[in-house]
């Protein structure tokens, strides 16, 4: 549920201020950024370990090679930029990071349509279609501050690539503090009966709202959180199946290819349930507060509401 | 079997050096397919690398100390494979499984099937960012490698190519060494007919580089052209080096010499093998 007492954090803030925590700990991280440091909060690594940090300047593909040579003699690279330019740059990330068995994490900050005023060219819409189909490339998502604090963690031992997509705006916390954070896992967050929300990122705070409002209108709807969209946890949605025979998804990415995408190739391959895929349908993204856009692109807690009742009562 | 060795002569350079022609093309032969122009391009160049000027033990090949040896030009690697196999890496009756299924000779290097290949290539133009980090992780260690990236004339009309050749001088890597294998070919054509890339050094001149140009297929001027790689290393000052070698696509074998381009990626036939195989024994590559 979500913590009230709080202040939401974006999970790029969350991101910064773990690494530079972790710095200490582990000597073997590196930081690389694409003159973005100051969005990506890598520069509050920078500011602590300026030796183990390394400006790129604005040439993404040129770090993805040198974050992979950094993995190649032993180093655990960060390297981070917003998630469209990074993953823009999809071949090098296939070649010299997937293929190559280059050990690199994928910071893509800046996710969706929430990050507002600058428009489509900044939103990270396709990022996680495109990494999803990288053979071995964890694809992860954390929903607060908490959960992206375990999650980086996590990876600092994790011996796979890995991409991570952050938010620019700040999300609202719905995990207790020290919750565990595992790869591959979905955590479940409200229990319910009608149908199973699987809610990602930067608009898992909204899914809960919604469900919550809805609970009070009789509508009864489970709650999980997939941070892990690749590998997916398959064992947990299989059990998920004896109980649910409808399904939602909610992102803020394109559902084409995203956690939709993932949701809808398992339950295909299964054979059942019905499945409802919310996030950003086939159209560009463009400016407007972040405000504005959630409540054009329908992601709102009042507009996820409606969705979820009309599914659920249709 | 002929050892890496610091003191190895010219003449048993050259000797390895056939050798290693002779596999490339009986390799490609077996796999029907592959690039034998430029991989004999290359052919002095890894000879000099493998068995007396990189740092490397072919028991070992993750030792931490080594030099590493990116070959971005990924197509080139029936050279790469003969070189390694013949320095022990692996024995040389692996050599003929190249291109076939399960094999950890694919067709273009893969470093999670064969231990020694330092990155996995193939889509150009990114071999030199890998380099640039992997010199960064040494220089963070404080392991007196060297870095040498070989890449193909017409890779570097990628653009990434121009990212790192901007970087790393940047960084201030000066045990790296990148060798422009300047053939002159590529699919479509004259490299300089497709897109013009020279000139070579001056544009690398002026992102910082000391730049040699030398003979690709003289053992003297490859090795003095690294020696001086190296001592700038040593001397620490902060400029990488390219070397530009110029080389004949298909080098060591006439009608490959002469159809150009038509050898860049197919295969001999057997009656073509024969004459390339005799032709490179005669003493034609030298």
């Amino acid at each position: 549920m979500i913590d009230k007492s709080v202040k939401p954090l974006a999970t790029r803030r969350a991101f910064g201020e773990t690494l530079a925590k972790l710095g200490e700990k582990y000597p073997e991280i590196v930081v690389l950024d694409a003159d973005l440091a100051k969005s990506t909060m890598s520069m509050l690594f920078a500011a602590k370990f300026p030796n183990r940090f390394f400006e790129m300047g604005i040439q993404e593909a040129n770090m993805i090679g040198a974050g992979a040579g950094l993995a190649l003699t032993g180093k655990v690279p960060f390297i981070c930029s917003f998630a469209c330019f990074v993953t823009g740059r999809f071949d090098q990330i296939r070649m010299s990071v997937a293929y190559t068995q280059a050990n690199v994490r994928i910071i893509g900050t800046h996710a969706g349509v929430g990050i507002g005023e600058d428009g489509h060219s900044q939103m990270g819409l396709e990022d996680i279609a495109c990494m999803r189909t990288l053979p071995t490339m964890a694809v992860l998502q954390p929903g607060d501050d908490v959960e992206t604090a375990a999650m980086i963690e996590e990876l600092v031992k994790y011996p796979h690539p890995a991409y991570i997509r952050l938010t620019r705006q700040n999300v609202p916390r719905v995990h207790k503090e020290g919750t565990k954070f595992a790869i591959g896992k979905i955590q479940p967050l409200k229990p319910g009966k009608d149908a199973l929300v699987l809610a990602s990122g930067g608009v898992l705070g909204n899914s809960l709202e919604a469900a919550e409002a809805l609970q009070k209108q009789g509508v009864d709807v489970e709650v999980a959180n997939v941070s892990s969209i690749k590998p997916l946890d398959t064992a947990w949605l299989r059990e998920a199946l004896k109980r649910h025979k409808k399904f939602i998804t909610v992102e803020d990415h394109y559902v084409i290819g995203g956690l939709g995408g993932a949701v809808a190739e398992f339950l295909a391959e299964e054979g059942a349930g019905k499945l409802l895929r919310v996030g950003v349908n086939d159209v560009f993204g463009q400016s407007g507060t972040p405000e504005e856009c959630y409540e054009h692109y329908q992601l709102t807690p009042a507009h996820l509401a409606k969705k979820f009742q009309a599914f659920v009562r249709g | 079997m002929p050892k890496p060795n610091p003191q190895i002569s010219v003449s048993e350079l050259e000797k390895i050096a056939k050798d290693l022609r002779i596999w490339s093309l009986k390799m490609i032969h077996a796999a029907a397919s592959g690039h034998p122009g430029g991989s004999l391009s290359l052919a002095e160049l890894i000879t000099a690398f493998y068995f007396k000027l990189l740092k490397h033990d072919p028991q070992k090949p993750l030792w931490k100390e080594r030099d590493r040896f990116v070959l971005s030009k990924g197509h080139g690697v029936p050279a790469l494979y003969a070189a390694m196999a013949m320095s022990g890496y692996f024995p040389e009756d692996k050599l003929m499984s190249l291109r076939k299924l399960g094999s950890p000779l694919q067709g273009h290097p893969d470093r999670a099937r064969l231990p020694g290949i330092e990155a996995s290539t193939g889509s150009l133009g990114q071999g030199l960012s890998i380099a640039e980090g992997m010199a960064l992780g040494l220089r963070l260690d404080g392991i007196d490698s060297m870095v040498y990236c070989v890449m193909g004339d017409g890779e570097i009309q990628e653009g990434q190519v121009w990212e790192a050749a901007m970087s790393v001088p940047m960084h201030k890597l000066d045990h790296v060494c990148a060798i422009v294998d300047w053939n002159k070919g590529q699919i479509d054509g004259q490299v300089k007919d497709v897109m013009n890339i020279e000139p070579i050094a001056d544009k690398w001149s002026a992102f910082g580089w000391n730049t040699i140009g030398i003979d690709g297929h003289s053992f003297p001027a490859i090795i003095d052209a690294v020696e001086k790689a190296k001592a700038n290393a040593k001397r620490g000052t902060g400029k990488p080096t390219l070397i530009v070698a110029d080389t004949l696509k298909g080098k060591g074998v006439k009608f490959m010499e002469e159809g150009k381009n038509a050898w860049h990626g197919s295969a001999p036939n057997q009656e073509q093998l024969d004459k390339a195989i005799a032709e490179i024994q005669a003493g034609g590559g030298q």
